[in-house]
């Protein structure tokens, strides 16, 4: 799994809640800095990366766990 | 000693919250066994769901607005002053105007707020109806428009989560009895995947914005303003040029519960989704917009909410009895979607919303409660 710059722990939140924790947090990053949301949403798993897509951000992986899943997004511009 | 209740914050879930516990132990209040104090900066009373006919110049501002003394019942004592800091381990919350005052029970409801100002270049150049004023300013930018692009923008959080839809709806069919709309261009933007956070009004407004031919763009979270050339930014890229931007700032609460140490990240109060006690403070409840519960920003949570909190309120006051009644997660939200028709949703945590056919009745519902809302304010029905 890859090294995040800044977590966020946005388990018990539902949507918009993680997403709009991940679009804040990029807002915020420098360039090339990776931000990972912890989300228990099962919406996240699409939102994100369709954001991170639309956005031209790079979605670095996303990992499904028992607790909720990990999602990591880099800022590239 | 009396027991003393005091709240925080003149608004909707304020007044509610006072007048409820009020109305219930009137005996006590009579006797000085219980002091109920409400708190509030301002001293007059906005009913803002009006904020959205004044922009279309179907209510006058001043029917809106109503002082606080009046609302509230005889028996509790109003303090016009700003809240500065709770100090949860003296009981005491002090104010702007040098005040402390002492609680054994607090209800905080000190609403949100707009930050237009979060968006660079978004307060100069664009309208709002989320404030009096703002309404006023943009009832005469509406009188003025004789065509162009419209965007209507929105920003998250906000408060009444369907009014942006709302505005929409009613500007494409104020523009039709205007005969205006061919020479309009709308265009509404919106944060997430889709033009709503709730699934249902989501497909709902698609549907009705590809019908009225008004454009969407989503994943749309503002950036900046060009005040030069009338074009807003977007985080992800894209940009909308504009004539008139309308646009519904995203909202914070109030700074004082950052500055007391009690609110979160937003200066939202973290809240406990069943007895909406401030989490660690078993004294402290919050009602209303401040909370950072998962749920709408509306008048009616503010309302359902009110309701459970002073009952326990009241079980509290009168004999200690521990908080035994709930909050659900239930709302109701009407949705004008023209100028003569209306839809509605209602919801809570277990049952999502479904939105039934508009119609002309569900809008003179809707007119009704505008109506309704004070004697609901005061706790009369």
């Amino acid at each position: 799994m890859a090294t995040a710059d800044r977590v966020i722990d946005a388990r018990g939140s539902f949507c918009p809640g993680p997403l709009m924790e991940m679009i804040r947090a990029i807002k915020t990053a420098e360039v090339g800095q990776v931000v990972e949301v912890l989300t228990s949403d099962s919406g996240s798993r699409t939102d994100i990366p369709k954001w991170a897509e639309k956005a031209g951000q790079e979605l670095v992986e996303v990992v499904n766990g028992d607790d909720g899943d990990a999602i990591l997004v880099r800022k590239v511009k | 000693m009396p027991k003393r209740l005091l709240v925080v914050g003149s608004g909707t879930a304020g007044l509610m919250v006072a007048n409820l516990v009020a109305r219930a132990l009137e005996g006590k209040l009579q006797h000085h066994e219980v002091e109920i104090t409400v708190l509030g900066e301002r001293d007059d009373y906005i009913y803002q769901p009006g904020f959205l006919y004044v922009a279309f110049d179907l209510m006058d501002p001043r029917s809106l607005v109503r002082p606080v003394r009046d609302l509230l019942h005889p028996r509790v004592h109003f303090v016009h002053d700003r809240a500065q800091r709770v100090d949860a381990e003296s009981r005491t919350v002090s104010t702007e105007g040098g005040v402390s005052l002492p609680y054994d029970y607090l209800v905080i409801a000190t609403g949100s707020r707009i930050r237009p100002e979060e968006v660079p270049g978004l307060a100069e150049d664009a309208h709002w109806f989320y404030t009096l004023d703002g309404a006023v300013k943009l009832r005469e930018a509406l009188q003025d428009l004789r065509g162009g692009r419209i965007a209507v923008s929105v920003g998250i959080p906000h408060k009444c989560p369907v009014a942006p839809v709302e505005f929409t709806l009613m500007l494409d069919a104020w523009a039709r009895t205007r005969g205006l709309r061919d020479a309009l261009e709308i265009t509404y933007t919106y944060p997430v995947a889709r033009a709503h956070t709730i699934p249902a009004v989501a497909a709902f407004a698609e549907a009705e914005f590809e019908r009225r031919e008004i454009k969407v763009e989503t994943f749309f979270n503002m950036e900046s303003v060009d005040t030069g050339t009338h074009v807003l930014h977007s985080q992800e890229g894209t940009d909308v040029a504009y004539d008139l931007l309308v646009t519904v700032p995203p909202h914070r609460g109030d700074a004082f519960g950052g500055a007391s140490g009690l609110a979160g990240a937003g200066d939202w109060y973290p809240t406990d989704r069943q007895f909406l006690r401030v989490q660690g403070h078993d004294n402290i409840f919050a009602v209303g917009d401040t909370t950072d519960l998962p749920v709408s920003k509306a008048g009616s949570v503010a309302h359902f909410e009110s309701e459970v909190v002073a009952d326990n309120l009241v079980g509290l006051l009168s004999e200690g009895r521990r908080p035994g009644h709930t909050y659900a997660g239930r709302a109701f939200c009407f949705i004008e979607t023209g100028l003569e028709e209306a839809t509605y949703i209602s919801f809570d945590f277990q049952h999502p919303p479904v939105v039934p056919t508009p119609s002309r009745s569900i809008h003179f519902f809707k007119q009704t409660y505008n109506q309704i809302h004070w004697a609901s304010l005061k706790a009369v029905i």
